[in-house]
């Protein structure tokens, strides 16, 4: 749980990462105003890590994640930068070629795992449909890969529930259906948004621990989304921290939670409910996100960072390096 | 299911006597005599009489009812006041005629609509999506009587490419597929199809908009299916809904086509139930407003059953 599956596998150690995202912009364009989503993002994945984005709604962390994908609409984002996968240019990818991408090297899971599935087709037929798309495998082959997955996420009597529609399924059985349709061709990254802030807090556990198993047996890489610093301690190797379309810190799990460095994650540690006195009021971090169509020059966090000075305000501050992997983008930091 | 088809169908037989039983009362309640479309203003009494009594209109009302509905169920929908002849088989031969001019005009417009909803839902906000939208709103305000008139003005008096009344050559009005007969289907169709036309493009541009922002469209994308298989999706959503637009829109054509007949002299359910309007002959009037009422309650059905198959939420209780 500790150590990078990258960094523990002398093998994979030397492939190149899988993920490799550089200086990526992504800006949003509506009729009155340019939404800057995401601002300068690097960021890279290592095959076999299970990688945290952590932040809080508007940090840009689910845009960077549909990125990955080129989900976003077309007409309305302006996308620069560079985004590979697995050694291919996500962003250059023509329409056919995306299509060949999606689901098969990268595929994805949805926060409303109920809203995810087209009401009128049965389960077991969209996860059939989309193993004949990349495998060219008839119909009946495709039901019996579904029959298959849904034994590997451990859901009971899979053939009955094959036929069911998604209205018939439970919030934890529908979002077990949709990792079992994310896996259906083996993908090498798995997208995962917020894959259990839908959920009760009893099935977010089993799903969280579900997630983890099939991630260590099939060995893929996966790039979880979530505000939950609990989730990303139960899951990830590496957690990188989101404000305002930036990554402020990013490092190793015990790291990044044993000693945090960028205030905003110090902000987020002390929020948590787990580390607070009963009878004892939650330290929350004062003033709200920036908008994003109006950023602040310097450092995004500045006007609710209790340790601001003048510098702040100038430039966004640089990374700074804490270890080999641990940094953060803080004027506070030394250089 | 088949215990949801079952009650749906057993539905149909307390709606049906409901409508017999307006059918009969509004007609009974409506202003004029029937039995001035039979006799002469200045028959003797005893004549008047008689021909009440041959008629059955001397009975009390709820008798005339009951004897009226247990002949209907039978296929007897008694004589026409205005010229004895049979009314059932008077109705059917107009009605088979409406039928063809409805079915016409639901397909123009159906077509139409569907592929103007769809286009202008996938392009919302874009200008080919305004002028959709303004021709949509067009066709269900404009009325359809002018706009029937105006096309007879352009299309025969004119440019005198169609013609302007009949359903056939000289008065026939036994159809055949031949284009003598079709050229004198297009006006009519193509009128009557523009307020189904409006209704169903709104509705399929509303839905269409309405499913592509669903998450599971994204979802759809996410695991790389195709557009073209991601509209298939789409359809499949959109249909039920579409569906029964459609049907109510066919069961609206059949009784609103009355001004477009009538324009058209088209020899329909909507010309007979206007002349006999006219000539007060209410066994007609009785007999056309049921039979057009029977079938919306079948169109209705049928279109609530055909819901069900397609989308699996609707409860099969």
């Amino acid at each position: 749980m500790s150590l990078a599956a990258a960094t523990s596998d002398p093998a994979a150690a030397s492939q190149p990462p899988l993920v490799e995202i550089s200086d990526l912009t992504v800006h949003f364009r509506t009729p009155t105003r340019q939404v800057h989503a995401v601002n300068g993002v690097d960021l890279s994945l290592e095959r076999g890590e299970v990688l945290t984005i952590l932040g809080e709604s508007g940090s840009g962390k689910s845009v960077t994640l549909r990125t990955l994908m080129r989900l976003l609409p077309e007409r309305r984002s302006q996308i620069s930068g560079r985004v590979s996968v697995d050694g291919q240019d996500v962003l250059a990818m023509s329409q056919r070629q995306l299509t060949r991408f999606r689901g098969r090297t990268a595929s994805m899971i949805f926060q409303e795992p109920m809203l995810a599935f087209d009401p009128v087709y049965t389960i077991g037929e969209q996860i059939a449909e989309t193993v004949c798309r990349h495998e060219g495998v008839s119909r009946r082959e495709g039901l019996a890969r579904a029959l298959e997955l849904f034994e590997l996420v451990r859901i009971p009597s899979a053939q009955r529930r094959l036929a069911n529609y998604p209205h018939e399924l439970s919030g934890g059985m529908s979002q077990r259906a949709m990792i079992a349709l994310a896996l259906s061709c083996r993908p090498k990254l798995l997208l995962a948004d917020e894959p259990t802030t839908a959920l009760d807090a009893t099935v977010q556990i089993q799903i969280l621990l579900l997630l983890r198993d099939l991630q260590r047996e099939l060995g893929m890489s996966v790039i979880f989304v979530t505000h939950d610093m609990g989730v990303a301690n139960e899951i990830s190797d590496r957690i990188a921290v989101m404000y305002a379309g930036r990554i402020v810190e990013s490092g190793r799990v015990e790291e990044l939670i044993g000693a945090p460095q960028h205030p905003y994650t110090q902000g987020l540690m002390a929020s948590r409910a787990s580390g607070a006195q009963r009878g004892q009021r939650l330290e929350a971090i004062p003033g709200a996100p920036p908008d994003l169509a109006e950023l602040p020059q310097g450092c995004a966090f500045a006007p609710r960072c209790p340790q601001a000075s003048d510098e702040c305000l100038a430039a966004v501050p640089a990374a700074r390096g804490l270890s080999d992997i641990h940094w953060a983008a803080c004027c506070r930091l030394p250089a | 299911m088949p215990i949801y088809f079952l009650k749906r169908v057993l539905y149909v037989i307390p709606i049906a006597l409901a409508v017999s039983f307006f059918c009969f009362s509004l007609v009974h309640l409506s202003p004029g005599d029937p039995m001035d479309a039979v006799v002469s203003p200045d028959a003797p009494s005893e004549v008047v009489a008689m021909v009440q009594r041959a008629y059955g209109f001397d009975r009390p009302l709820p008798e005339q009812y009951g004897r009226w509905v247990l002949r209907a169920v039978q296929g007897d929908l008694g004589l026409s006041a205005a010229n004895g002849r049979a009314v059932t088989a008077e109705v059917f031969s107009a009605l088979k005629n409406t039928l063809l001019l409805a079915f016409a005009a639901s397909l123009i417009g159906f077509t139409l609509g569907c592929v103007f909803g769809t286009l202008a839902g996938y392009f919302q906000g874009s200008l080919l999506d305004r002028l959709v939208t303004g021709i949509a709103v067009g066709g269900v305000s404009v009325p359809h009587y002018w706009l029937g008139m105006l096309l007879v003005i352009i299309f025969s008096v004119e440019l005198n490419w169609l013609p302007s009344s009949g359903a056939g050559p000289g008065s026939s009005s036994d159809w055949n597929v031949e284009w003598a007969y079709l050229r004198h289907l297009i006006l009519p169709a193509v009128t009557l199809s523009v307020i189904p036309m409006g209704v169903v493009t709104r509705t399929v541009r509303a839905m269409v908009a309405d499913i592509l922002a669903h998450e599971f469209v994204e979802a759809l994308r996410a695991k790389g299916l195709a557009e073209r298989q991601v509209f298939r999706h789409v359809v499949k959503n959109v249909a039920p809904t579409a569906l029964a637009v459609m049907g109510l829109q066919l069961g609206y054509l059949l009784g609103g086509s009355i001004l477009v007949e009538t324009v058209f002299s088209w020899p329909g359910t909507g010309l007979l139930l206007n002349n006999a309007i006219f000539q007060r002959d209410l066994p007609i009037l009785q007999g056309t407003i049921l039979v057009l009422a029977l079938f919306f309650v079948m169109l209705n059905l049928i279109v609530d059953l055909a819901q069900a198959r397609l989308d699996p939420r609707i409860q099969r209780g």
